[in-house]
């Protein structure tokens, strides 16, 4: 989805979609995107630094650096990418470590997106060709500098486990860096066979594991210092959309350690000497706000107007013939999906430092592209005066991939404002507290779904009316002319229709799209996170309903092998039904891959659910790397589970009802099931491993409670009706 | 100011008394590893053990901690932390890390304290630290192995 977005957001990008074909297509018969490029010729050349090629260096010391152009929020981006390149280069998997790309989109566009940048599960997906030729052709020149070196046929020379030999001869990568950088660079390299791998589909140990035991320190950016550095923390409207109207700061101003106020239309930022003295003096901020324009409705009137669209036509999405005949039983059901927000344990925060002509930002950035655009908008200078370096980021889910690079953009405003106040420039870190980031907006958007499905005298699905209300994410935003086809943003009914992996008789899907100036985002798994639940509810319930057993039923709506492949597994292998617990199962197929979870669970005595195991079966293509998708499975189908046990944000009167972890509670180690995930063997190219797990397990959870209890749970979270 | 006893090292803090350690620790002594989550006590994020107990330094304030010895995840080195390190590098736990600064200081307080903790024991001990990543089937099999490398 993001994908789709993004790529057709060029314009906004310094690079032309034409371009950027142009690129892609040199980069398919090999190295071209390297050789064609003068950057890293020039870095060639500069070969006391070794080996130096867009996504590989081969440093004298040895080691050698995987330039990763993708974030890594947790999802295990970097070690996927140095998996591939140390698997073509032969390298040990000690010497190699990570660092991230700067912003660049010529070389380290996202070929999937356009842009550079990450999202809709990606990573993989789109450097699985490039990065594996990057390997091959440094392998490649190491070969030759020992060939010449060595003065031997370079057929002769062997490569594994980070040494290069030949008869006789034997040097470590470090010791040829050197010479490989005055080689030519191969246009064409040969790329191992499945067979030849040694890391791919076996294991490649996490590059950031070490780090992240000892505290992370220096990874995020939240963890920033710089000589001189200040600290800012923001007031923002209580409102979305409202405007300050008078502004009284004197105590603020009065307290130790402030050093500036700045007011700026929708906000006012503290500056002080720590992060500490910026919040205290921010809580003692008295500002009057303008809602004129705000969005002032609380969740109770948008449900009402959501539910009243339930009941009127909308703009045509999917239309299947039905199969004409009448419906032996009809089941009509409404669900309710709440705004979420993403919550990442690492807030917001953005470092700038701009000096009236240049400026550098560090953040997580996720669509490094955009940020560099719009923090050189802000401060009024060229994208190319702009450095965005990318630190890891602390979760992001969704959130830092943000089409407005609106907390950049707050950071460049503050930044433009300090300089125009007082000349010199400081390093000003911007961070958002946990209530910033609760009350802040850009959710998982409200959705409500109508479903009247049919079953016909033989207990086969006869049609399936389905209307869907909720906020698009791309409308309002620029890049509503290129994600919204006939009036349906593709964000909120992906997963249904032709996105699905069912082909159902009679699915007719129409949809609302009201407006409400709540800002929304993609949120782990977009759509999916709604669209998975109600079909596969509503399926559980349609297989009752027929007397068939719920697999058998979605087989016979199955047609792709993969999808029916990973249902069939994933019940085989749950094996029998624990003593005293319910099970229920979903599948879904999202960014590519397709995942089938069976969760078992138990009523506690307090009628709260506790899911105990869950089992998946997962079939991403090639899976490079095995212990990073299972980290990937659990944790995306934990973020779901979170989700339906109790996640929700409510509005009064505009105002966001929730604030901090206490009263937006995430899933804790006591809500985590066991997890057990079996992968499907593939030598299809990968797919997204992020985000697919997220999907199945709210419906497959709520098949097991129905069963359990005969209560269908269509409003979340569970938490409403006393589940959890 | 205030002296605290950090990692073992005497520090002079010009610190408010009610300020929270959290911030003493990140701004005034560029000691990061302990992370700010929530600022409320609601997360773990930035835990740290004052007298070998596992404490929320967001609220705990430097007026109270004089005299106390104040370990955090940079100077966490005793047994239990080493076996909690291993373990959580053998079964890759951390996904983004951003909580497991915290995660590492609640699990290691728990093995120092109780050997051969039950999965019961995890729970009370680990509930108070969110994991958004949900890393939280790795953290019980990790703790679990760490006590068995602690065992030798
Ligand atoms: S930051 Fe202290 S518990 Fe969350
Ligand atoms: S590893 Fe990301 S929050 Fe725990």
């Amino acid at each position: 989805m993001l994908d789709r977005i993004i790529a057709r957001a060029i314009p906004a990008a310094p690079l032309s979609r034409r371009g950027f074909l142009k690129l892609s297509a040199g980069a398919a018969g090999g190295l071209m995107l390297g050789a064609a490029l003068p950057v890293s010729r020039a870095a060639a050349e500069a070969a006391a630094d070794g080996l130096a090629m867009p996504f590989v260096h081969i440093r004298p010391d040895n080691s050698v650096v995987v330039i990763v152009k993708h974030l890594d929020k947790g999802q295990g981006a970097a070690t996927g990418l140095a998996t591939l390149v140390a698997e073509e280069l032969d390298a040990d998997a000690a010497q190699v470590t990570t660092e991230f790309a700067p912003a660049n989109t010529a070389l380290y566009a996202n070929s999937l997106l356009g842009v550079q940048g990450t999202g809709g599960s990606t990573a993989m997906a789109n450097s699985w060709q490039q990065y594996r030729e990057a390997g091959a052709t440094a392998r490649a020149m190491l070969v030759a500098a020992a060939a010449e070196t060595w003065g031997v046929d370079p057929a002769a020379v062997t490569v594994s486990g980070g040494m290069v030999r030949a008869e006789g001869h034997s040097a470590s990568f470090g010791a040829l860096a050197e010479a490989a950088a005055r080689q030519d660079v191969p246009g064409e390299v040969t790329l191992k066979s499945p067979d030849q791998w040694v890391y791919i589909g076996k294991s490649f140990p996490r590059v950031d594991v070490q780090r992240k035991t000892e505290g992370g320190v220096g990874m995020f950016g939240m963890d920033m210092r710089m000589e001189g550095m200040v600290h800012a923390v923001s007031l923002r409207s209580p409102r979305f959309g409202g405007t300050l109207a008078t502004l009284d700061d004197s105590a603020a101003r009065a307290m130790a350690g402030v050093i500036d106020v700045i007011r700026l239309p929708d906000r006012a930022t503290v500056i002080a000497e720590t992060t500490w003295q910026a919040i205290q003096a921010r809580d003692a901020l008295v500002a009057e706000w303008d809602f004129a324009q705000a969005e002032n409705r609380g969740t109770a009137e948008l449900r009402a107007e959501f539910a009243a669209l339930l009941d009127r036509e909308g703009m045509p999405f999917h239309m299947a013939p039905a199969s004409g005949e009448a419906a032996a039983r009809v089941i009509e059901a409404d669900y309710v999906f709440p705004y979420l927000a993403h919550a990442p344990m690492e807030p917001i925060d953005v470092t700038v430092l701009f000096d009236g002509e240049r400026a550098v930002f560090w953040t997580g950035s996720q669509i490094q592209t955009l940020d560099q655009t719009i923090g050189a908008q802000v401060l009024g200078i060229p994208p190319e005066a702009v450095t965005i370096n990318t630190l890891w980021g602390g979760g992001s889910f969704g959130r830092r991939a943000i089409y407005d690079s609106h907390y950049v953009a707050e950071a460049a405003m503050v930044a433009r404002a300090w300089r125009d106040a007082h000349g010199e420039a400081r390093p000003i870190k911007l961070v958002w507290t946990r209530e910033d980031d609760i009350r802040g907006g850009y959710y998982r958007p409200m959705h409500m779904h109508r479903v009247r499905a049919g079953l016909d005298a033989e207990g086969r699905i006869a049609f399936w009316q389905h209307r869907v209300v909720g906020q698009g994410i791309m409308l309002g935003t620029a890049f509503e002319p290129f994600a919204v086809k006939n009036g349906v943003d593709s964000s909120s009914v992906e997963g249904l229709g032709e996105s699905s992996p069912y082909e159902i008789p009679g699915w007719v899907v129409d949809v609302h799209h009201p407006r409400v100036g709540v800002p929304v985002l993609w949120w782990r798994s977009v759509g999916h996170t709604h669209t998975a639940y109600v079909v596969e509810t509503m399926m559980d319930e349609l297989a009752e309903a027929a007397g068939v057993d719920p697999v058998e039923f979605r087989l016979r709506y199955l047609t792709d092998p993969r999808a029916r492949n990973v249902l069939e597994l994933a019940a085989d292998r749950a094996g029998a039904v624990p003593e005293g617990l319910t099970r229920g199962i979903a599948v879904h197929k999202s960014f590519g891959s397709y995942v089938a979870e069976v969760a078992d669970v138990r009523m506690r005595e307090d009628g709260t659910v506790k899911v105990e195991r869950v089992t998946c079966a997962v079939d991403c293509g090639v899976p490079v790397n095995p212990s990073n998708i299972r980290a990937q499975i659990e944790g995306g189908l934990g973020y779901g589970l979170s989700a339906i046990l109790r996640e929700e944000i409510t509005l009064t009167e505009g105002e966001v009802d929730q604030s901090n972890f206490y009263d937006y509670t995430p899933l804790l180690i006591t809500d985590m099931p066991e997890v057990e995930v079996h992968i499907v063997p593939s030598t299809e190219a990968p797919t997204g491993i992020g985000e697919p797990g997220t999907p199945p397990i709210g419906p497959a959870v709520a098949n097991a409670v129905r069963r359990a209890t005969g209560q269908a749970v269509r409003e979340l979270p569970f938490a409403r009706h006393g589940l959890a | 100011m205030i002296t605290l006893t950090i990692n073992g090292e005497r520090r002079e803090v010009p610190a408010a008394p009610d300020t929270p350690l959290l911030w003493v620790l990140r701004d005034d002594l560029g000691l990061t590893g302990t992370k700010f989550g929530c600022g409320v006590a609601s997360c773990g994020a930035c835990t740290v053990h004052l007298d070998g107990v596992p404490a929320r330094s967001c609220q705990s304030f430097v007026g109270d901690l004089e005299g106390v010895e104040i370990t955090t995840i940079e100077g966490a080195a005793d047994a239990a932390a080493q076996a909690i390190r291993a373990a959580w590098a053998e079964l890759e736990v951390p996904q983004c890390g951003y909580c497991q600064s915290g995660q590492i200081m609640s699990a290691s307080a728990l093995l120092a304290e109780t050997p051969r903790p039950t999965d019961a024991d995890i729970d009370a001990a680990m509930e108070g630290n969110l994991c958004r990543c949900a890393s939280y089937a790795r953290i019980r099999k990790a703790i679990h192995r760490a006590a068995e490398i602690m065992e030798g």
